[in-house]
């Protein structure tokens, strides 16, 4: 989540990612009411309203990693009415200035996205839409017809955070959708430890873990203006850690 | 005009489906499973028999002599949705979802409540069918509504206090939405607002437009001819969307949603999303494109208002739209005002009203008098007051 525990740390993590070997950063703009987001999400992001920052702001961060040679994709990921009030055409170009390679609207389903998609694609920036294993055959095609990086399978019905067990529904989810599209099949929500990771890369083609750093980082920052000197390196590490050998 | 939504729940430009994909097939169900009940006889028939016999409908509409007289101007008729069983409106459409839920075979419901009358309206058609019943509610109205917690608790359901936010009605709605994501399967979201992704707003409007049609019915029975206004408080907007529906498309009849004016017009201070000086704008919010009332950034705004079930950022997308073409103008009650009317209505007629409808009142109290004794005004008397009691008591102690 940009922003928590503060702007500069969130760039110095980018960084730091990037150097493990990340292969895309999903870079959170908080919204008040994040809907599909379990609690740690949730805490993340008032964290980070709470320092009053907004979407020009996020976007200067992107583009000062562009400017230290970050060359790894950055999706950002938020819900539509801060793009919306921020102007999807002046976000766009914006988005586009920055560096920033997509985006990803986690209340923007295909058929209230076809306005925000073409001015996405007229700039050469990617939608990223989500699969649901509640999504049907007909919902699936909409869904990949507007993917563009890759398709983001949600594992399981549910929100964001960290779960104990897999389900085997992200599997015969990532199956299905091997069935219509091409395009690389990342895994998400609930994904948390290194078995898990491993699990998914066994049938997909990345693992997303979000949650699990996010914990992480309010672990050992629990209060946002004392952040520690080693702080950057030793989410890295953690990072690190949930990478199968 | 027709007043119909188009297939993807658009009135205008506002309603829609913003939603995490997860919901979208459960949507879909849900949309196929109330067009079916709606274009169903026996299915209508059940319904109306329940409205009648399990919640005493029809409603009276009662002619409010003593305030007419008093107020020197129109002839007042109060729509008496306070005498429906559990004591507002909202059991019409707590009836109506509960049927479709059962139709559909969901075992598990989930309602999220603001003043608690949702609450209690759900947990009660659960009880009437035995089905299990989580309630969401902020903790600030868990605290100001202490009654109806205990009601919906007395009626077997499980009131989950919700900590986030300014700990109302909003945040409430985002904690069921979670419950439902993640339970989709077994569980169906009876939404007690005409507002969320489509069809909740047409399906909502739908089940209580019963208010409007025996309005309307009754009016004719009484004075042999149509009101010349209608009012009611707009919260989300169903009681006031019951009530206008069947009217909308008589030109001639004026109506007014009050919305609440809190304590001043400082974003976070009132729940008038319709004043754009007071940070209404259009927006997105819990699945439905409405006025809304946020910061620059569109983060939403914490909201004020005395009445829980006003106390709301967002607004259903039919009222946005009745607004945006000019068909239903929108006024607001302030704190001070609705608590006003709450006692000149309890003085002048003998009925508490709800601080929500107290809001809808104190809008009588302002426009009748300048209107002609041959003129007629529908109020909705959407609830009873006797879940405010004890906040009006600690309020006035402190005047």
């Amino acid at each position: 989540m940009a922003g928590d525990p503060n702007l500069q740390t969130t760039e110095k993590l980018i960084l730091e990612l990037t150097k493990i070997g990340a292969s895309v950063i999903e870079l959170g703009i908080p919204f008040s009411d994040p809907v599909a987001d379990g609690a740690t999400i949730q805490r993340a992001g008032e964290r980070a309203l709470r320092s009053g920052i907004g979407v020009e702001e996020i976007l200067k961060t992107v583009s000062d990693v562009r400017k230290q040679g970050c060359e790894t994709p950055i999706i950002l990921f938020s819900y539509f009415n801060p793009i919306l009030q921020f102007g999807l055409k002046i976000f766009v170009k914006k988005a586009k200035e920055s560096g920033a390679d997509g985006i990803l609207v986690t209340d923007l389903v295909p058929e209230e996205a076809e306005d925000f998609h073409a001015l996405l694609r007229a700039e050469d920036l990617s939608l990223i839409t989500l699969a649901a294993p509640t999504s049907g055959d007909e919902r699936l095609k909409k869904i990949v017809a507007l993917a563009d990086g890759f398709v983001y399978a949600v594992s399981r019905a549910g929100v964001t955070g960290a779960r104990t067990d897999l389900s085997s529904e992200a599997e015969n989810l990532v199956s299905r959708l091997r069935k219509i599209t091409d395009l690389p099949i990342a895994v998400g929500f609930g994904i948390s430890t290194t078995e898990q990771v491993a699990e998914v890369w066994r049938y997909a083609d990345a693992a997303v873990v979000g949650s699990a750093i996010v914990a992480e980082m309010m672990r050992l920052a629990p209060n946002q203006q004392e952040v520690e000197d080693d702080f950057v390196e030793k989410i890295g590490k953690f990072a690190e850690n949930l990478l199968p050998k | 005009m027709d007043f119909q939504p188009n297939e993807r729940g658009y009135w205008g430009e506002f309603g829609g489906q913003f939603v995490p994909e997860t919901l979208m097939s459960p949507l879909e169900e849900l949309t196929g499973a109330y067009f079916a009940a709606r274009d169903d006889a026996d299915f209508q028939a059940e319904f109306l028999q329940l409205l009648k016999d399990f919640s005493g409908r029809p409603t009276p509409l009662f002619h409010a002599k003593r305030l007419s007289e008093t107020l020197g101007g129109a002839q007042i008729y109060l729509k008496r949705e306070d005498l429906n069983h559990t004591g507002s409106h909202k059991i019409n459409n707590a009836i109506g979802q509960i049927l479709l839920a059962r139709k559909m075979g969901k075992k598990r419901i989930i309602a999220e409540t603001g003043a608690g009358q949702h609450g209690v309206a759900t947990a009660t058609v659960c009880a009437l069918y035995g089905l299990e019943c989580v309630v969401y509610m902020g903790a600030e109205d868990v605290r100001r509504q202490a009654l109806n917690v205990f009601r919906m608790k007395l009626l077997g359901a499980e009131v989950r206090e919700v900590d986030a936010g300014a700990k109302t009605l909003k945040d409430a709605i985002n904690e069921a939405l979670r419950d439902w994501v993640t339970n989709v399967d077994s569980t169906y979201y009876l939404l007690g607002s005409a507002l969320g992704p489509h069809p909740y707003p047409l399906m909502v409007r739908n089940f209580q437009s019963v208010i409007g049609r025996e309005a309307r019915e009754q009016i004719l029975e009484k004075t042999d001819d149509l009101p010349d206004c209608l009012i009611a408080c707009v919260g989300g907007g169903s009681n006031s969307i019951g009530l206008f529906y069947p009217f909308l498309t008589d030109e001639n009849i004026r109506m007014i949603g009050v919305e609440a004016g809190g304590k001043s017009n400082n974003l976070g201070e009132h729940a008038a999303r319709f004043n754009k000086a007071g940070g209404g704008r259009i927006g997105v919010l819990q699945g439905t494109k409405s006025f809304l009332l946020q910061d620059e950034r569109g983060q939403i705004a914490l909201t004020h208002s005395i009445s829980a079930g006003l106390d709301y950022a967002s607004v259903g997308p039919e009222h946005a739209f009745l607004q945006s073409i000019g068909r239903v103008e929108y006024a607001s009650a302030n704190d001070e005002e609705a608590l006003n009317a709450f006692q000149v209505l309890s003085q002048t007629e003998g009925i508490i009203p709800a601080l929500e409808s107290a809001h809808g009142i104190a809008h009588v109290l302002k426009i009748a008098p300048e209107m002609s004794p041959n003129e007629t005004i529908i109020v909705n008397l959407s609830g009873r007051g006797d879940k405010d009691v004890n906040q009006v008591q600690e309020m006035l102690e402190k005047i």
